[in-house]
């Protein structure tokens, strides 16, 4: 579908449109994501920064148009797809039930790893004495810190995050862009969306694609 | 950073996962099994002591009692994981979601179902079942509350994303639940007539071989749609 260049397309969305609560959240928005991109979803609330992050990592369907991973259709390589791809939505997907260290166990076993030494993740993202306490038990910010631990030991190109920053504190903002960085120089890329400025990621660094709230 | 979990892995690391929330919730086991222990008790109160009539309704009433405490259970199956998020990880997971599903869905059977049929011919005595019959409750039991569970997490898979899915719930799958009933019922009734009662044996291990090797697909599917 496209010329061979040597731009490296790990995601694209061809003419996607999105209808929630018949409203036209988007339609026929198109883009490319390469290797090295960072990007940025804008838009107020209700804009569909969400649904279109849901829509790309193949969680929902949109109305009308494709994504594709690496020029091949995400429904017909699901497996694949999935294997490079890392979504946190804005649910964090920790169970209150269990302690950091067995959440982010949990979390990366079930992504497929099996050689990772939870301690020293976690401390990473500071959590280092917090390894037995209960998710429940934890404040918003730590709650949070337990999912994006995982960020931390993961392999997949594709990075869709809803909100990463949500409850997390300047500092670990940095840390967080300063990983996000990082990993699109080896070769990644990251699709986020934040209502906050991001001090780290230069304007430069940054795309962004702009949702705007309709009335249609 | 090498991705080396296996099926059976992957299966295992989330039955245990699933064991040990409930462990550590464990309200959540206990309360069907209250809610089958009282209705087997109060039987015998409502319609009388009579130990003849109470050994002729016996089989009825404690299957009865199984398939309504299985399905008050069944609505916590997925509601948290979807609440809370880990369902969509789950979807994402390279892992084919059918063996996800499936350990799931046996988590659930042996929080449910096994203290069921460890409890089941203890009520029986209080019904007078009659004594050659109790080979048979244990077998219908141990063969039809997989069966429950596996058809039961189909309707609710497909009603997660509800807010009130519960009356939805019991209409999706109370007609699915009615033939392990009647046979289950029938193979204990036969059995306390000392006849054969492995034909009805037979079919609701057919059943179970079905529901096992289809519902985790069917399961699959219902929660992809419920996500969208």
């Amino acid at each position: 579908m496209t010329n061979i260049t040597l731009v490296n397309t790990l995601v694209s969305a061809s003419k996607l449109t999105c209808i929630r609560e018949e409203r036209i959240l988007f339609d026929e928005l198109s883009f490319e994501i390469n290797a090295g991109d960072l990007v940025q979803i804008e838009g107020p609330n209700g804009a569909g920064k969400t649904s279109l992050l849901r829509i790309l990592a193949g969680l929902s369907r949109p109305y009308a148009g494709q994504t594709y991973y690496l020029n091949e259709d995400i429904n017909s390589c699901r497996d694949e797809y999935n294997e490079d791809l890392l979504y946190l939505g804005h649910l964090a997907g920790v169970k209150c039930e269990l302690t950091a260290e067995e959440n982010l166990n949990f979390n990366l076993r079930i992504s497929g790893y099996d050689d990772f030494d939870t301690a020293s993740i976690l401390a990473k993202v500071n959590l280092t004495g917090f390894e037995e306490a209960l998710a429940g038990h934890l404040s918003a910010g730590q709650h949070r810190r337990t999912a994006l631990a995982r960020l931390w030991h993961n392999n997949s190109r594709i990075w869709i995050l809803d909100e990463p920053f949500t409850a997390i504190d300047k500092k670990g903002v940095e840390e967080l862009e300063q990983l996000f960085i990082q990993h699109a120089d080896n070769g990644g890329c990251v699709l986020l969306t934040t209502h906050q400025d991001m001090g780290i990621i230069k304007d430069d660094r940054l795309r962004k694609i702009r949702l705007d709230y309709r009335f249609v | 950073m090498k991705r080396g979990i296996s099926f059976t892995q992957a299966f295992f690391t989330l039955l245990q996962r699933d064991l040990k929330i409930a462990i550590r919730h464990r309200g959540d086991i206990f309360n069907p099994l209250l809610f089958f222990v009282m209705v087997v008790t109060l039987f015998p109160l409502g319609i009388g002591p009579e130990p003849q009539m109470l050994a002729r309704v016996a089989p009825g009433i404690i299957w009865v009692a199984a398939l309504l405490a299985s399905m008050l259970s069944l609505e916590r199956l997925f509601k948290a994981d979807f609440s809370d998020g880990s369902l969509e990880q789950m979807l994402l997971s390279p892992q084919p979601l059918a063996i996800l599903v499936l350990a799931k869905v046996l988590a659930h059977w042996i929080l449910t179902g096994v203290p069921l049929i460890i409890i089941a011919p203890l009520l029986a005595v209080l019904l007078n079942l009659d004594s050659n019959s109790y080979g048979a409750l244990i077998a219908t039991l141990a063969l039809g509350t997989p069966v429950l569970s596996l058809l039961g997490a189909i309707g609710v898979a497909l009603t997660v994303g509800l807010r009130k899915g519960g009356v939805l719930l019991s209409l999706l799958i109370l007609p699915l639940y009615i033939p392990v009933l009647i046979f289950a019922t029938s193979a204990i009734d036969a059995a306390g007539m000392n006849l054969p009662y492995d034909g009805q044996l037979a079919i609701i291990g057919a059943m179970l071989i079905g529901s096992l090797t289809l519902a985790p697909f069917a399961i699959g599917a219902s929660l992809r749609v419920s996500t969208n």
